[in-house]
């Protein structure tokens, strides 16, 4: 399996683009296209399910330190290449090299963590930035040694162009693998990554499937160091899951999320870079997948801000119209059967302490929603509709006051604003047992208001 | 299953027993306080002369006593007594310096599927994204086995230990939209999924509302009812006549092991958290200082 590091000739040389060009790229009718495109999304994708894994056991950045000491290992595998009369570019000993180098950054790590009492993140940081600069400094050394070191570079920024057949079925082979073995162990996991002293409790061998984990992120590293580059890799082992956490609160979705995600931004990121010649593939990709980022932690359906910021405007729209209508309800009740059902705008705002802003925004929203009819005068009366419901706010407000005097010790001059907040919330299977327990008390359809008005 | 035997030797006076206590030498063979080869086999825990060093500090020294089959059992010291810490050597999470623990008289690797294990609750984290159910389904993970998805069977067998702990509602909910109490509960459910004869429990009681602490301790009564022993961390003195049946006062070492009416003495409380400086702390800061 001896292929070269050389980039292939590529069909899209052109500067600029033209549609002829992006169709072309677009329909994948090129080989070369092919060949990149889908390797790069498939690796991705890979990335993106173990990095699930590996951020959810708090993980990620020991991606980081193996991806940084690869570069060490490719150098001495290319010297060492060289040494034995070879030109160095060995792709399978190159990755070999990687990966050595690598696990043995990772192992640093956990030495001087286990050994020390620094922490893990001074040791992540002293191994990655050391491996990182041995490499450097190996790298002139490499380019003098007679051997064709001219790609070695491209491990370090990434160049999917660069690609060949056999990187394809390798990639292939790798994701297969990072699928077969998430699948098989994904209960192992979870309990690993929940809480592994609990796992350990019940025999799971954790050190061996933390190994399993680590392996996994090796084999995605050394095989994504031409696509996305070493510096980069890490990007698409921790933005895509971080992204796919916004989506759900479930643990398999998160990873068919995160596997997704990486796989589309490795899909868009390498065609990108495959019309515009310009644009460094491995940068483009993680900067797709950065976006995806920003978009789901804006509208994630599970934990964005969107969704959220719209789920609180929703609820307090809500809880204003149902204040409005307990105003007027109260208002009603409190003048007896003789009194008019129009309530003016003024003794509403005395009700309450909301703005006269607010509450004319509160009284459209009412309004719009069929509960109260203005006059011309501006005052305001409940419709047929509106006065159902406040029938029954009112009613929920009052059987909660009455359990918080009762039952929760809470005195009556507070119970009004503690039940304010939540009688918005209470569902009817709440109610119902909130009826069943005051039974005695509130006999009739509204029971009267535990304090005064 | 013998659960009342060992029972019937345990019960003995009160006078009987401080006796005992004051004597060690005693040539009679007692259930409390053996040592060396004397423990009975089939306790549900034994522990023999444990010592546990964190680099090279020793945490505990010395540990040695028997847990008693079916009770409420409460261990009890002051903070860096190494409570958790003889829960996680016994459940072989950190290594021994020295001794050994036997649970019903075999090695822990052995009896695994006898022990459940109730960690602290801040030890994980709760953002995770797994529902109550899931998490309480890895209780039954040890009887699943290896590359096998939840069956049917073991998603009742959870949901049941939901129901016992009252969260039954809460099956689906993810669980960082729990409140600590109901964390509480659901880590205390994954226990009872794993269906074990001993249980350890850490700090159960932690930061928990009256509701779930209620809850809980009906739980533990349930497992005494059942034959069941629990050891269980605690930190409030007040409760501990009312909720443990037995008691170990640790700190460092076992201050003093036995049931909780002659042991939770005032005098032992006073051994247990007073003068903090005593001469094995500082036998062991000067270790630590060694090194």
């Amino acid at each position: 399996m001896l292929t070269t590091l050389a980039a292939n000739t590529h069909d899209l040389s052109h500067h600029g683009a033209t549609w002829a060009d992006v169709v072309e790229v677009l329909t994948l009718r090129n080989y070369n296209t092919r060949l990149v495109v889908i390797s790069t999304a498939v690796l991705s994708a890979a990335a993106g399910l173990i990095g699930s894994f590996m951020l959810l056991r708090k993980r990620s950045l020991m991606g980081d330190a193996l991806s940084h000491a690869t570069l060490p290992g490719i150098c001495v595998a290319f010297l060492l290449h060289v040494a034995m009369g070879g030109d160095g570019r060995n792709m399978v000993g190159l990755l070999a090299g990687a990966a050595a180098g690598g696990l043995l950054g990772v192992g640093t790590v956990m030495l001087i963590t286990r050994h020390t009492r620094l922490k893990s993140d001074a040791a992540l940081g002293i191994v990655l930035s050391v491996f990182f600069a041995v490499g450097i400094a190996l790298m002139p050394i490499a380019q003098r040694s007679g051997g064709a070191a001219a790609g070695l570079d491209t491990f370090i920024y990434g160049k999917p162009a660069s690609m060949v057949m056999a990187d394809a079925w390798m990639i292939a082979a790798v994701a297969g693998l990072v699928l077969i073995v998430c699948f098989g162990l994904f209960k192992e996991f979870a309990i690993l990554c929940f809480d592994d002293s609990y796992a350990a409790s019940q025999g799971w061998p954790i050190g061996w499937l933390d190994g399993v984990m680590l392996a996994l992120v090796t084999v995605v590293t050394v095989v994504g160091l031409q696509a996305v580059g070493l510096i980069l890799i890490i990007a698409m082992l921790i933005i895509p899951p971080a992204a796919a956490r916004f989506w759900t609160h479930e643990l398999w979705a998160m990873a068919v999320v995160a596997a997704l995600l990486g796989g589309l931004s490795g899909w868009l990121g390498s065609t990108a870079s495959a019309v515009f010649e310009d644009l460094p593939g491995g940068a483009i990709i993680v900067v797709v997948a950065a976006s995806f980022f920003g978009l789901s932690m804006l509208f994630g359906r599970a934990r964005g801000v969107v969704p959220r910021a719209w789920r609180h405007v929703v609820l307090s729209a809500k809880v204003g119209r149902q204040h409005l209508l307990r105003a007027v309800y109260e208002r009603v009740e409190a003048r007896g059967e003789s009194g008019g059902r129009a309530v003016s705008f003024e003794s509403l705002l005395a009700m309450r302490s909301w703005s006269a802003r607010r509450l004319r925004r509160v009284i459209r929203s009412a309004r719009r929603a069929g509960l109260v009819s203005r006059a011309s005068d501006g005052s305001v009366r409940l419709t047929e509709a509106g006065r159902a419901d406040a029938a029954r706010v009112v009613r929920n407000h009052r059987l909660w006051e009455i359990y918080l005097i009762n039952y929760a010790d809470i005195a009556p001059s507070h119970v009004d604003r503690d039940a304010d907040m939540i009688e918005h919330v209470l569902d009817a299977a709440l109610v119902t047992r909130l009826e069943r327990l005051l039974e005695e008390r509130s006999g009739a359809v509204v029971p009267s208001s535990p304090h005064a008005i | 299953m013998n659960y009342m035997t060992y029972d019937a030797t345990d019960i003995s006076t009160p006078t009987d027993d401080a006796a005992k206590q004051a004597a060690p030498e005693a040539v009679e063979p007692q259930p409390l306080r053996a040592s060396g080869d004397e423990h009975p086999t089939d306790a549900p825990l034994s522990v023999h002369d444990l010592t546990v060093a964190y680099h090279r500090k020793p945490v505990l020294w010395d540990v040695d006593f028997d847990a008693p089959q079916g009770k409420l059992i409460g261990i009890v010291g002051p903070n860096g007594a190494g409570k958790s810490t003889l829960i996680k050597a016994c459940l072989d999470l950190v290594p021994k310096a020295s001794g050994r623990v036997r649970v019903y008289g075999q090695p822990y690797d052995e009896q695994r599927g006898l022990v459940g294990y109730v960690p602290q609750r801040e030890t994980v984290d709760w953002d995770f994204p797994v529902s109550a159910l899931d998490v309480v389904a890895m209780g039954r993970y040890g009887k699943i086995g290896w590359f096998k998805r939840v069956s049917k069977a073991h998603r009742r067998a959870s949901l049941d230990a939901l129901e016992r702990v009252g969260m039954a509602d809460f099956a689906e909910r993810q669980i960082s939209q729990l409140s600590g109490g109901q964390q509480q509960r659901v880590f205390l459910a994954r226990a009872l999924a794993q269906d074990a004869q001993l249980y350890f429990m850490d700090e159960p009681f932690a930061a928990v509302d009256a509701a779930t602490e209620q809850a809980i301790v009906n739980i533990l009564h349930d497992l005494r009812d059942a034959g069941k022993t629990a050891l269980v961390v605690h930190h409030d003195l007040q409760t501990v006549p009312s909720y443990f049946d037995w008691v170990l006062l640790l700190n460092m070492r076992v201050v003093a092991a036995g049931p909780t009416d002659e042991v939770f003495t005032s005098d032992n409380l006073q051994k247990t958290y007073g003068g903090k400086l005593t001469l094995l702390d500082q036998a062991a800061e000067a270790m630590a200082r060694q090194q």
